[in-house]
């Protein structure tokens, strides 16, 4: 086994130790915070490219690599953790390693005039080191732990202006309703270690996800006729969909966007939401456990399958009426999600996990820009008071419009070519063509929303100026970032328009890496795949068409104008715009419900229980009041008494011992005066 | 010869005499020297007792009082002692005022 399989944990260490020193300095040693935050990152990034060349120069078995250890007793049996590198891991640790380093040091371009630069830093830094712990973990429990870390720097991050009320309840949010699916989580792993007796996914043959333990979980059935590696793959899906805002659990994902600019590139469309996918393509042989040769799919793959086609659906539709230039990317971040779990449920975890890694890529890009163009423009995020920032913010709109491509999957962009393979997949999964139509109209309010948005952003003359509230020092009218932001867009840039080439059907070395393969030139892939895409690209072209016929021929110039859609039908716009009500109907119902049981709790705890509990103190003051009269004037007056006279008598006697010799010499002499008096006289009597 | 009533009776005045002493002087010196009085007040009733016993022949009360002679010497020679340590201490040899073991 080599050094750098051993030594993976350092790529999770470094960050982590970099967040523990930052966390320790002093509020103005900025530079030297944000310095060892990209250091640390920096260095993981180089670990992680030895990993995966590592990974890349092994065959076969050889491919799969764990380094286990015992952490601690449990009764009779061992707790133990250890980190595993495989494809899967590989590739991973380089994408967040690299986007997360970008990020880190667009960051001090975007954080240079806030104050809490430092503690931002540290977070960052925090967040990064759990994620790659989450990555390189080869046991359920120590992905859990990081997990919940990962779940924690996110509500920092998402709370770090947390004096806007806004920011501070999006952060509770968020931690709330991904602990809901955290609960699912929880509640398969330990359903899991009480069926295989172990959480180490790779062990030797005694792992939870090989043979011997898939075998037995695949056989038995439980409640509602699911096997039981269905039913715990679901458990931890309700983890994933709470990880990766899938439909129901989505509701915190838009709020979040309430952070930081770089931290929802990094953690709410990069890495973290990614994770739950991870998560998913981790646990794959579980979720695939007992396909049989009739069935070519499991319960557990099928609901991966549907919730992420409503999710994806659902993200396009709402993307398509928002206002602001966060929640469009974000309710896309969601759609994009929905879209991996489709390519998760049909096609295996090479479908979901590329679509990933380009995802990752092209969204952060997005994200970086969005956050250069609100830097640009003074803080402002609504679409309605941009426009005409391409001649302003050449070198954002240029990165932009790349990621803008990607995102919507024009050909020869990385996501046409993740995204049509997702397609592909569900078009030729054979329970149900649904994901697959659904697939096809998200792609089409895809290209849609995003023509809508580069249109309102970009296009046309700036609307800026004249309505904009948060202009300062007399500004006037957009200006370019940095270089220390624009920097890493140009670098994002590059793989979000290339990376699609590693995983095309011609040449599918993406898809044959992950699962061990070498990959072969073939064109006679490309035949059966050749009539979808060409439907795909018509799909593209027909959003974006859409999209300039609508907003593209007349310029939006009057700030207060309604929408295209609005106007023309008030009330989908109204729909779409408030999210289909989903919170409401969640402050409706789950959260009231909540309230009122939570009132009842606080009244029969007041009352009730409180009520019981006053009752036997007051019986206990009770008895200690007469307990105390006891001891004052009974116990306590005997032993004065008695003191007293023990100390008089010690006083009378302490007189004798005077202390003058000749005292004692007479009291000797008198004891034989009397002595010799008694013998006189007494003996006579 | 002289009756033993006699002894008894110098021997008694020199009890008295060196318990007077004793217990008047403040000096622990002439204190020591009272007390050697009465130490020879005793050896005298011995040789006394023994030379108008019943059995004159054998030493018995010389060798008492030989004994009791060199026990008071060794007696006065560690009284000294303790008298000048204490003196090199308190600076004084006032029995008044060495009183530093009052309860």
């Amino acid at each position: 086994m080599s050094w750098i399989v051993h030594n993976l944990w350092l790529v999770a260490a470094l960050p982590f130790a970099a967040g523990g020193v930052i966390s320790v300095m002093k509020q103005r040693q900025r530079t030297l915070a944000a310095g060892l935050a990209v250091g640390s990152m920096a260095l993981s990034f180089v670990l992680a490219l030895m990993a995966f060349v590592q990974v890349l120069t092994s065959h076969g078995e050889a491919t799969r690599q764990f380094s286990n250890f015992a952490w601690f007793q449990f009764g009779a049996e061992w707790v133990r953790l250890g980190w595993l590198l495989d494809p899967l891991t590989a590739v991973m640790l380089v994408m967040v390693t690299f986007v997360g380093l970008l990020i880190f040091i667009y960051s001090i371009g975007y954080m240079a005039e806030d104050e809490n630069f430092k503690r931002f830093f540290c977070f960052l830094a925090l967040f990064a080191g759990a994620m790659l712990g989450v990555l390189i973990a080869n046991n359920l429990l120590l992905l859990f732990m990081c997990w919940e870390i990962v779940g924690l720097t996110s509500y920092l991050l998402i709370g770090f202006w947390y004096e806007k009320p806004s920011a501070a309840a999006a952060a509770k949010k968020a931690f709330i309703v991904t602990r809901i699916g955290d609960l699912g989580l929880f509640l398969g792993m330990a359903w899991l270690y009480a069926q295989t007796g172990t959480l180490l996914f790779y062990d030797a043959g005694r792992g939870c996800l090989e043979a011997n333990a898939l075998t037995t979980l695949a056989m038995h059935t439980t409640v509602f006729g699911l096997t039981l590696s269905s039913a715990i793959g679901i458990l931890i899906f309700c983890g994933s969909a709470g990880k990766s805002g899938q439909v129901p659990l989505h509701v915190w994902l838009p709020d979040a966007m309430e952070g930081p600019t770089p931290v929802s590139a990094l953690i709410h469309a990069a890495t973290m939401v990614a994770a739950g996918v991870f998560l998913l393509a981790r646990v794959y042989p579980l979720l695939s456990a007992g396909v049989t040769h009739g069935m070519t799919t499991t319960v557990a793959l099928q609901v991966v399958t549907w919730v992420g086609a409503i999710t994806a659906l659902f993200g396009a539709l709402v993307a398509v009426a928002q206002w602001d230039i966060k929640r469009i990317l974000a309710y896309s971040t969601m759609s994009q999600l929905g879209y991996m779990m489709i390519g998760l449920g049909t096609g295996g975890v090479s479908v979901g996990m590329f679509h990933l890694i380009t995802h990752a890529f092209f969204k952060a890009l997005l994200f970086l820009g969005a956050g250069s163009v609100i830097h640009g423009c003074h803080g402002e995020q609504d679409i309605r008071f941009m426009g005409g920032l391409r001649k302003a913010m050449p070198v954002t709109f240029a990165a932009y419009s790349c990621g803008m491509l990607a995102l919507c999957g024009v050909p020869l962009f990385s996501g046409f070519w993740s995204k049509d393979e997702i397609l592909h997949s569900a078009f030729v999964w054979n329970l149900s063509r649904g994901p697959f139509y659904i697939g096809a109209i998200g792609a089409l309010l895809t290209a849609f929303y995003m023509t809508r948005q580069m249109i309102y952003v970009y296009a046309g003359t700036t609307r800026l100026a004249a309505e904009s509230t948060h202009g300062e020092h007399g500004h006037s009218g957009a200006h370019e970032s940095p270089k220390v932001m624009t920097v890493p867009l140009l670098i994002l840039a590059v793989p979000a328009v290339v990376l699609g080439f590693f995983g095309t059907p011609v040449w599918p070395w993406f898809q044959s890496f992950l699962e061990g393969d070498t990959a072969n030139v073939s064109f006679g892939a490309l035949g059966g795949a050749f009539p979808l895409m060409i439907v795909s690209s018509l799909i593209v072209f027909v959003g974006l068409g859409l999209g300039w016929l609508l907003y593209g021929r007349k310029l939006i110039v009057d700030v207060g104008a309604l929408d295209r859609i609005e106007s023309a039908q008030p009330g989908l716009f109204h729909l779409l715009s408030g999210a289909f009500y989903i919170n409401e109907l969640y402050a409706a119902t789950v959260v009231r419900f909540t309230l009122v049981a939570a009132s009842v709790s606080a009244w029969l705890d007041r009352w009730i229980f409180g009520g019981v509990v006053r009752a036997i103190s007051t019986i206990f003051v009770l008895f200690a009041k007469v307990d105390s009269f006891a001891d004052t004037h009974v116990v306590n007056r005997g032993f004065d008494a008695g003191c007293g006279s023990v100390s008089y008598g010690g006083s009378f006697l302490s007189k004798l011992q005077a202390g003058k010799v000749q005292r004692y010499l007479k009291f000797v002499g008198v004891a034989l005066f009397v002595a010799v008096a008694l013998l006189f006289w007494g003996g006579k009597a | 010869m002289t009756p033993l009533n006699l002894f008894l009776l110098l021997s008694a005045l020199l009890f008295s005499i060196g318990l007077a002493g004793a217990l008047t002087r403040r000096n622990a010196i002439l204190v020591l020297i009272g007390i050697e009085l009465m130490l020879n007040a005793a050896n005298i009733n011995l040789i006394a007792f023994w030379r108008f016993g019943p059995n004159p022949e054998a030493l018995t009360g010389v060798m008492f009082a030989i004994f009791s002679i060199s026990v008071a010497a060794a007696e006065a020679a560690v009284g000294l002692a303790i008298i000048l340590a204490v003196y090199r201490h308190n600076k004084t040899t006032n029995l008044n005022q060495i009183d530093t073991l009052k309860g």
